[in-house]
């Protein structure tokens, strides 16, 4: 199903023209109405007249997530307050949070574009969709909300926590839609078994998971657990909130809403931009924003762009599912560490959970690796043996796998996951 | 049909369009808002091939007509109602409307430009009754009638409509306008240059809005009588400026 076919299916030509008048447009407001990005233009001195075509976008700078923190609370907006009807704020894993603002017209765009996001994903105005994310500053919740809403489904905002009531409303209400983070879909699973609850009595049918980078392996056990068919969508919350790409029904690649943002790839260490099919970081121009445009923004997601064309009908590009961010990788004595792998050989191993925090350090010159790893209830329980034979065990996967040693901690279950958010999946104390 | 990309051009020193994308496809009533000196009619003879553009593509159902003669663009199907109407005064309404089809004379098409005739006039019944009145004798409304109707027996693929409305009572302006909504419906497209925002919005599908030569929003035109900039400077409804 496609939400908007004129959007969606515009042929290729169509897209780039609608592109370039919307890039030249959004450059001369941010030019004219943030002092930011004037003062970063007239630096290079350059001009948004220097956009004859698409291709000149990178002679721009790049805005990083610090320069949005650095322009806290306002800085960055390109209309007065008075304009804006709706303010949220990135989660920030550190410091300052990123605050960003929406005109009406930003929150009827987001709910076109998360309306798209859900019909691909199979949502329909017969479904009852159950909203796991917290609601309040983070973009998650509110954006999806509305975008149900336009479809006409049955929302129902349940926000974060109260698992057995997750479950309860779920059986009672007929939940046919969930919509949550990944790892908190893992844990319904787990916790349906828990509570003896067959998935097989539930309505569920469809999964509409984002927020965080998960694995192929992920799917396939929360396809199982919960018995619905699970699609991947991705957001950015300096740059809209959810309703940037998602995947169709191909499961292959996320499509991403090309007349509301320019994707391009960098390579994170060199920062120059790479041809279409290289891997590299996202970055992300909106085109149709008022309140918050953002030009060139560091999305730190590691993806590729694929050009070509889909099954589904639409024409717009895919980037491939985000699988770990540039600031993640670690560098553990020259031996790069990324945490997709690390939740790879997590995913094989019975007893242990995929949420995991890798703990980089530096003590007397050398690094070292700690590894947390939260082990399920009935292995908790087990006698200290069979704990450290499940450490010893992925200590030795981590070693052939990707070459490096590091100490692995068992850890208490749900004692990674604090009732409202992220725990970092990577700390790195050397940096200190 | 119609498609620019990063178009410049300029009066002498004075640089009048600063890279100007803009589309318009088949069947459309695209829109162009801006203040006085923004480059809406500059824009527009660039478009006709009157001015000359000084860098950038102009590509007219599928062909590249940058830098073509006005005539050639003409002919290809692009027509122009100039600002201010520019009809001939001395000359009755029929002889003014039948000029339009100058174009079109050469070949043998007497009976299609008597047919286009009689259609002007269901547009506008009352040509019909004026037929043989000099044109410079009639109301501006009128006269922007005849200059539409003229303009419309090309037989354009794309009007250009340059300030239809101006200097017109608002009575009249409502009917010119319910005119031109009609005309996608009998095969027209149509990019029309407006100081009438209202008016305007009213009758568009989409809308760009230059200042000072470049364009600075591109939308629907619900997403345009929507945005709070456009509110303040072409609707009249907030007058406090920005940094208040």
């Amino acid at each position: 199903m496609i939400w908007d076919r004129r959007h969606e299916c515009m042929p290729r030509e169509e897209i780039e023209q609608l592109q370039l008048e919307r890039l030249q447009s959004t450059l001369n407001r941010v030019y004219r109405n943030v002092s930011f990005y004037k003062k970063r233009f007239d630096q290079l001195k350059i001009s948004p007249d220097d956009i004859q075509t698409m291709n000149d976008l990178t002679r721009f700078p790049l805005t990083a997530k610090e320069d949005l923190r650095e322009s806290y609370p306002y800085g960055m907006f390109a209309l007065t307050l008075r304009d804006v009807v709706r303010i949220h704020s990135s989660s920030g894993v550190m410091g300052k949070s990123a605050v960003t603002g929406y005109t009406r017209n930003d929150l009827q765009h987001w709910s076109q574009l998360t309306a798209r996001v859900l019909t691909a994903g199979g949502v329909t105005k017969d479904d009852v969709v159950q909203i796991t994310f917290k609601y309040g500053l983070f973009t998650g919740a509110f954006g999806l909300h509305y975008g149900a809403e336009l479809i006409g489904a049955s929302v129902i905002p349940m926000s974060t926590g109260n698992t057995s009531k997750q479950v309860t409303i779920m059986q009672d209400y007929k939940t046919t839609a969930l919509v949550s983070t990944p790892s908190y879909a893992l844990f319904l699973g787990r916790s349906l078994e828990k509570l003896g609850v067959n998935p097989k009595s539930l309505s569920l049918k469809l999964g509409l998971f984002g927020g965080e980078p998960w694995s192929e392996p992920m799917r396939k056990d929360i396809e199982g657990s919960l018995c619905l068919s699970a699609t991947d969508n991705y957001g950015v919350s300096e740059v809209m909130g959810p309703g940037v790409a998602a995947e169709c029904e191909g499961k292959n690649g996320l499509h991403l809403y090309e007349d509301h943002f320019i994707p391009e790839i960098i390579d994170p260490q060199t920062l120059q931009t790479l041809p279409p099919g290289a891997e590299g970081e996202l970055v992300l121009t909106t085109l149709n924003k008022e309140a918050f445009p953002v030009v060139r923004y560091r999305t730190r997601d590691i993806t590729s762009l694929d050009f070509s064309s889909c099954p589904c009908g639409r024409t717009l590009v895919r980037i491939k599912k985000v699988l770990r961010r540039s600031d993640d990788i670690l560098f553990i004595k020259g031996i790069k560490v990324f945490p997709a792998q690390v939740e790879a050989i997590l995913m094989e191993v019975e007893g242990v959970e995929p949420h995991y925090q890798l703990i980089a350090d530096r003590i007397e010159g050398a690094d070292t690796l700690e590894l947390k790893v939260e082990v399920t209830e009935d292995v908790f329980s087990d006698e200290i043996k069979s704990l450290q034979n499940i450490a010893a065990m992925i200590e030795r996967r981590l070693r052939e796998v990707i070459g490096v040693s590091a100490k692995v901690k068992l850890v208490a279950p749900e004692s990674l996951r604090p009732a409202n958010g992220k725990v970092p999946k990577v700390v790195d104390r050397r940096k200190k | 049909m119609l498609r620019l990309e990063s178009v410049s051009a300029s009066h002498g020193s004075i640089q009048a369009l600063r890279n100007v994308s803009l589309h318009v496809s088949t069947g459309e009533i695209v829109t162009l808002l801006g203040g006085n000196g923004s480059g809406k009619t500059t824009l527009m003879k660039v478009i006709s091939g009157i001015h000359p553009p000084a860098k950038g593509r102009l590509i007219f159902d599928g062909q590249n007509i940058t830098g073509l003669q006005a005539e050639k663009i003409l002919r290809l199907g692009v027509g122009q109602v100039p600002e201010g109407r520019q009809i001939f005064a001395p000359l009755s309404v029929l002889d003014n409307l039948l000029l339009g089809a100058y174009v079109r004379f050469k070949g043998k098409e007497k009976k299609e430009v008597r047919k286009d005739l009689e259609g002007i006039f269901g547009l506008f019944p009352l040509l019909k009754e004026r037929e043989s009145q000099r044109a410079g004798t009639l109301s501006g409304g009128e006269q922007q009638m005849v200059a539409i109707g003229r303009t419309l027996m090309s037989r354009p693929k794309l009007l250009l409509l340059d300030e239809p409305s101006m200097g017109l009572a608002p009575k009249v302006v409502g009917d010119i306008f319910r005119a031109i909504r009609s005309l996608p419906s009998r095969g027209a497209t149509i990019l029309l240059v407006e100081q009438n925002a209202k008016a305007a919005l009213r009758i568009a599908e989409r809308g760009y809005v230059m200042e000072t030569g470049r364009i600075i929003l591109e939308g629907e035109t619900e997403d345009l009588l929507n945005n709070r900039e456009v509110q303040r400077a072409y609707l009249g409804k907030e007058y406090r400026e920005i940094w208040e």
